[in-house]
C-alpha cells in the first residue's frame, strides 16, 4: 500500500514539467538560505554587541538550514535522502537554542551588552546570587555595567 | 538558470563568509569571536546543502549530519570558559584570549 503510494509518487514527481518546477523551488529556496545568511552576517558585522549580535546570529541556523534541506528534498526527491535529511534539522532545532542560550549568558556575565537598551534584566539577581554562592569575597559585581567598567579600566 | 542560482548564491554566501571571517578575526570580544565561528559553521551546513541541491548528488549527507551534531560543541564549551572566567582571573579574562 505505501510501496504504491510512493511509486506513484516517484512517477509523478519525475515527469518533466513537475520536476521543473520542483527544480526552480529548490533554486528559489537556496537564494532565500544564501540571503539569510549573508543578511546574518552583515548584522554580525555592524550590530554594536554581542547580544544584539546574537540576535541576528540565529537566523539562518534554523531557517536557513531548513530551506536547504527543503531545496535538496525538491532537488533530490528520495526519500531516503530525506530520510537521512531530518536528523540535520532536527539536531538544528535541538542544539542552537542551546548553543545561543549559553553564549547569552556567557556574553551576559562578560558584560559584554549595553545595559541601557533592556526592557527587563531578570538575570541580574541571579548572577548577584551565583557570585555571592560561588566566591565569598564576591567574584562579580552586582552590577554588570560596573563589571564591564572594572575590565575596561585595568 | 542553475548557473545564475550557482553564482548569486555562491557569491552571497562567500561573501557571508568572508564578513563572518572579519568578525572572528577582528571581533572585540571572545564572545563576538564564539557567535562569529558559530555562524560561519551554518554557513558550512548551507553552502554543502545548497551544493547538494544545485548539482543533485547526494555524496555529503552525512558532512552535513555530523557538522549539524558537533556544532553544539564549540559554542558551548567556550561559553562555559568565558563564564568562569571573571571569577578565575580577576582582569582581562576574555581580552587575552
Amino acid at each position: 500500500m505505501i510501496a504504491d503510494l510512493v511509486r506513484a509518487s516517484t512517477t509523478f514527481v519525475d515527469s518533466e514539467p513537475v520536476a521543473t518546477i520542483l527544480d526552480g523551488i529548490a533554486a528559489v529556496l537556496i537564494l532565500l538560505a544564501a540571503f539569510l545568511t549573508l543578511a546574518a552576517a552583515v548584522g554580525l558585522i555592524r550590530f554594536p554587541d554581542a547580544l544584539a549580535r546574537l540576535h541576528a546570529a540565529t537566523k539562518p541556523q534554523i531557517l536557513g538550514v531548513i530551506l536547504v534541506v527543503a531545496a535538496i528534498a525538491l532537488s533530490v526527491r528520495s526519500w531516503v535522502v530525506l530520510l537521512l535529511l531530518i536528523p540535520v534539522i532536527v539536531f538544528q532545532l535541538l542544539t542552537a537554542p542551546i548553543s545561543a542560550h549559553m553564549v547569552a549568558r556567557a556574553g551576559y556575565r562578560a558584560g559584554d551588552y549595553d545595559p541601557d537598551t533592556l526592557a527587563v534584566d531578570e538575570l541580574a539577581p541571579d548572577v548577584a546570587a551565583a557570585g555571592r554562592s560561588e566566591l565569598p569575597g564576591g567574584g562579580l559585581d552586582d552590577e554588570p555595567g560596573t563589571a564591564q567598567g572594572q575590565r575596561g579600566g585595568s | 538558470m542553475i548557473d545564475v542560482v550557482l553564482s548569486v548564491a555562491g557569491g552571497m554566501l562567500a561573501l557571508a563568509g568572508l564578513l563572518l571571517l572579519y568578525r572572528v578575526v577582528v571581533g572585540p570580544s571572545l564572545v563576538d569571536r564564539v557567535i562569529a565561528s558559530d555562524v560561519l559553521l551554518t554557513t558550512l551546513i548551507i553552502v554543502v546543502g545548497a551544493d547538494m541541491a544545485i548539482s543533485g548528488h547526494t555524496r555529503t549527507i552525512p558532512l552535513m549530519v555530523v557538522l549539524a551534531v558537533i556544532g553544539i560543541l564549540g559554542s558551548v564549551s567556550v561559553a562555559r570558559f568565558v563564564q568562569r572566567a571573571p571569577s578565575t582571573s580577576a582582569s582581562g579574562g576574555e581580552g587575552e584570549l
